[in-house]
């Protein structure tokens, strides 16, 4: 079966300009090598904290930047370097939710006008059937299509989150690439949109690409685990696997830095010492070694690989 | 042995005037924070959690806002009853603030140490050098590596996890006897809040100092607090200690937020089919329902529940809850 | 208590619920800017309905009746021709307003036309673009206006124009730096990931959400219009005769007449100066109004 999404050591560098002549004093290596596959309907979940350029991956994916080598392969096709004319039709096919409810709508126009624009966009429907599109999305979303005319700020940001994901199936995609979807609703919405997703996905064999740094909601949400740290991919499991025995030590500090809500577990938490490095200067060696406890000499030189460890469970690192 | 109280607050009613009408922000809150204690104030936004940090400040932003009623009694003084550079007096020296900001909360022209050195001198009469002499030892506390070179550099030069240790160690620069975390860690990245937590309950326990910390992770209220004030919508709805809370949480809002939250399935122990959400949204606090303001999103509410607002009841030893029909629960 | 929420809340507006409500609590917020909207009005009126108030001919001479003290038949007393001073301020009232907003208006289109492509496209056009605007603030306005009426010849069409070209880099450089910021916000990501054209984004995504700030801009650019017309005409380009401009009015009476005939410089003088005086208050109240970080 063709995946919907398969990435193939994508890279995104951004030089550091600066001086009076705007000279290359340094590069950013914001994305550093990372491959993935997601099959129809699944989801995978990217997981890592700031700076470690998962929502870099998302926008190369999409094209919202130009990476700058790898391969991203759309239903078998390599969609990036392709010009503009020829990426449109592939728009169709994966399209975008966004971390931020309140920016992510455009203030001056209502929700119909922004779920009903891909449809125009794209000459896929007008009139009363674009109009009746427009309903059934709102419906399938869980908002009431009398509210169309409504402007963005008389939305809460639970259902402003609704209408950008109404907006992304307008068109019927294979896959929906969410960046931080859920982080900026309260908790008690977390769950409405989560749920949603999920039905959706359920429903219309939808992929996604879900990105976050909330360990619990990707667990909930996803089949495989992907965990980015500094630009690269340190593990990738199938979610059962990752979770239950991760093997790379930044997998394992970040499940036990996770605060979970039972006051009875007493849980010896295994700090990491330090701050993430800077992505302009990325350390020798493995990334991680500067604030792994287990750090060797090898580790300081030597770039560990991506390793099968189980069957469909990756990590790299030199010490498993 | 129940420690004795160092800050109480009783009927505190804070409300805000707006062109959408009058906000109830704060609708009679009571609790206490004992000694040597980690008290969570837990909630989604517009609960009132952060005003009511504020009010305890007096620094809720007049106009629009203003404190209307209650007190707030910091060993035994009425807070809202002195004048305000008696106010300033307290503020950093007696109680302390940490906001959720860090990068915001700083100056960003003026380097950390003197940032430190400043709060000591206004509430201690001390040379510059002995003030910066404590900033360092602050730093040192707070574990910022290489402190005496550190007090040199400015906040954009630090990482978000070390501007949030500079700011804690402002704010106990002066050994308060109470400090205010309003969500000190939900800007940060999960293993650095890991760090900062442990930080602030270490150094809790070096000195004695009473913490209340306002989130709305219930995760990191578990881990950190002993005892828990939840509120809804303006007004408090249930009080318990922390095990007693997690254990058997009797405001069906409590109940409902608990089994919203995914939990990690190897520590839980299965992966949920599916959240169970709390339908419909928090009310706007300008245009409250009448009666218990959770109703609408209630599965147990009834005649009863529209028609008046439940009062804080102690329906198990030690753990209260504003609610008709606390213990319906199964 | 009930009574002290009461005041407070019809302070922060709280019963304002219909347009009407909400317009009087505006203008109680803020009563200078109310003033200014209030001397606008009144010149608008009194040019819309300058017939209608004024009985004399502004344009015809009567030597008889040459430099009457204002009172009696002459309002506001007449001039070294015998023209009523009253009927030429009231109609000069059409030609500011006219030449003012036509300028300003034609300023802004293609201001927000410049500096919608320079923040949207960037790159060396921005750069280009940019350059060029820096030449043309860096020119006095008037000067600038001066060289274009003279090489255009004086008219009203001309003197528009001349007005106009001035104008541009400033309403440019707002709608620029309010595009550059919008170009990152995420409904406009958004877009772009649905495939839309370059051109689609600009118009129906940007453009809305740029406008604001460019009305305060605008009103403020109102006074500065109707001081160049002014000075353009009191400089002999400009509007030319017979037309009653309040400039032209000041330059064939001021040096001559300053001491023997002061109303013939006095109303006109009050008139622009009024005129400003109103756009300025208005365009500040505006600004204050529209300003984001002030909302609710």
């Amino acid at each position: 079966m063709t995946p919907v999404l398969h990435v193939e050591d994508l890279k995104k560098h951004y030089p550091v300009k600066s001086g009076f002549l705007r000279r290359t004093t340094g590069t950013v290596f914001a994305v550093d090598g990372v491959s993935f596959s997601i099959a129809p309907g699944e989801t995978l979940g990217l997981v890592g904290e700031s700076g470690c350029g998962k929502s870099t991956v998302a926008r190369t994916v999409m094209r919202l930047v130009e990476p700058t080598s790898g391969k991203i392969m759309v239903e078998g096709t390599d969609i990036a370097r392709l010009p503009k004319a020829a990426l449109r039709p592939f728009r169709r096919e994966m399209q975008m939710v966004f971390q931020d409810p309140f920016s992510s709508l455009n203030p001056r126009m209502s929700a119909g006008d922004i779920v009903r624009e891909p449809l125009l966009v794209h000459n896929v429907a007008t009139g009363r059937e674009a109009d009746d599109r427009v309903a059934a999305l709102f419906a399938q979303v869980g908002l009431r299509p009398a509210q169309m005319g409504n402007f963005p700020h008389q939305f809460s940001g639970g259902q402003r989150q609704r209408i950008s994901i109404a907006r992304a199936l307008a068109l019927n995609p294979r896959l929906i690439v969410a960046d931080e979807p859920v982080s900026a609703l309260d908790v008690s919405i977390q769950a409405q949109v989560i749920n949603l997703l999920m039905d959706l996905q359920r429903d219309q064999g939808l992929a996604y690409l879900f990105i976050a740094h909330d360990l619990a909601v990707v667990e909930h949400i996803s089949h495989k685990v992907a965990v980015m740290y500094l630009g690269r991919i340190v593990e990738y499991a199938d979610k059962a696997s990752l979770y239950r025995t991760p093997q790379h030590p930044y997998t394992e500090a970040l499940l036990s830095a996770v605060p979970v809500p039972d006051p009875k577990l007493k849980r010896r938490k295994r700090l990491l010492e330090g701050d993430v490095p800077s992505p302009m200067r990325p350390p020798p060696g493995c990334a991680f070694h500067t604030r792994c406890p287990y750090a060797e000499a090898r580790c300081k030189v030597e770039a560990p690989v991506l390793r099968e460890l189980a069957p469909g469970h990756v990590a790299a690192c030199h010490l498993r | 042995m129940i420690a004795d109280p160092i800050l109480e607050v009783t009927g505190l009613r804070t409300v805000f005037f707006t062109s959408a009408g009058l906000v109830r922000a704060v609708e009679d809150v009571s609790f206490t924070l004992r000694r040597g204690e980690v008290l969570a104030v837990v909630g989604e936004s517009g609960c009132g959690k952060s005003i009511t940090a504020l009010s305890l400040m007096r620094l809720v932003p007049s106009p629009p806002g203003r404190i209307v009623a209650g007190s707030v009694r910091l060993e035994g003084r009425d807070l809202l009853a002195i004048s305000e550079p008696e106010m300033r007096a307290v503020r950093g020296n007696l109680m302390s603030m940490i906001f959720q900001e860090p990068m915001t909360s700083l100056n960003p022209v003026l380097t950390i140490g003197e940032q430190i050195a400043e709060a000591v001198r206004l509430h201690r009469d001390v040379t510059k050098a002995q003030a910066w002499e404590r900033a360092v030892e602050m730093l040192r506390r707070v574990r910022i590596p290489e402190p005496a070179q550190r007090a040199k550099e400015y906040p954009h030069q630090l990482s978000g996890g070390m501007r949030q240790r500079a700011m804690i160690a402002i704010a106990l620069a002066c050994d308060p006897k109470v400090l205010i975390a309003d969500e000190p860690t939900t800007a940060l990245d999960v293993t650095i809040q890991a760090q900062i937590l442990d930080l602030v309950l270490q150094l809790q326990q070096e000195s004695g100092t009473s913490v209340l910390l306002i989130t709305h992770d219930l995760g990191v209220v578990a881990e950190t607090a002993q005892r828990v004030v939840v509120m809804y919508a303006g007004r408090k709805i249930e009080e318990a200690s922390v095990e007693d809370l997690f254990e058997r949480p009797m405001h069906p809002y409590t109940h409902g937020l608990m089994r919203s939250i995914p939990h990690l399935a190897a520590l839980s122990g299965a992966v949920a089919e599916r959240l169970q959400e709390i339908p419909g949204m928090v009310p706007a606090l300008s245009n409250l329902p009448s009666g218990c303001a959770f109703a609408a999103r209630c599965g147990h509410a009834d005649a009863a529940c529209t028609a008046g607002v439940p009062p804080l009841v102690e329906r198990r030893p030690d753990h209260f809850v504003a609610c008709w029909h606390a213990g319906a629960l199964s | 208590m009930a009574e002290t929420y009461g005041r407070e809340l019809r302070r922060a507006g709280a019963d304002a619920n219909s347009p009407l409500r909400r317009l009087l609590l505006l203008l109680r917020r803020y009563p200078l800017g109310a003033a200014g909207a209030f001397i606008l009005t009144v010149f608008v009126l009194a040019a819309i309905f300058a017939d209608a108030i004024t009985w004399l001919d502004p344009l015809r001479t009567n030597a008889p009746e040459k430099l009457m003290v204002p009172g009696g038949k002459h309002w506001f007393g007449s001039d070294v021709m015998g023209r009523d001073i009253y009927s030429r301020i009231v109609f000069g009232a059409r030609i500011s307003l006219a030449v003012s907003l036509g300028a300003t208006t034609l300023g802004s289109v293609l201001g927000v036309a410049v500096g919608l492509a320079s923040g949207y496209l960037g790159g060396t056009f921005d750069l280009c673009v940019q350059r060029v605007m820096d030449i043309l603030q860096a020119l006095p306005l008037l000067v600038l206006a001066l060289v274009t009426a003279a090489a255009l010849g004086p008219s009203l069409t001309n003197t528009v124009i001349a007005i106009a070209i001035p104008m541009i880099p400033a309403s440019a450089r707002v709608i620029r730096s309010n595009t550059l910021a919008l170009r990152e916000a995420a409904f406009i990501e958004a877009a772009q990931v649905q495939g839309m054209s370059e051109w689609r984004i600009a118009i129906r995504h940007i453009l809305p959400n740029t406008v604001a700030p460019l009305i305060v801009l605008a009103t403020a650019q109102l006074g500065s219009a109707i001081l160049t017309e002014a000075s353009l005409s009191f400089l002999g380009l400009g509007i030319p005769e017979p037309a009653p401009s309040w400039g032209r009015m000041l330059s064939e009476s001021a040096a001559e007449y300053m001491r023997t005939a002061p109303w013939l410089v006095i109303f006109p003088g009050a008139a622009i100066s009024l005129m400003v005086f109103g756009t300025n208050l208005l365009g500040d109240a505006l600004r204050d109004i529209l300003d984001p970080r002030q909302r609710g």
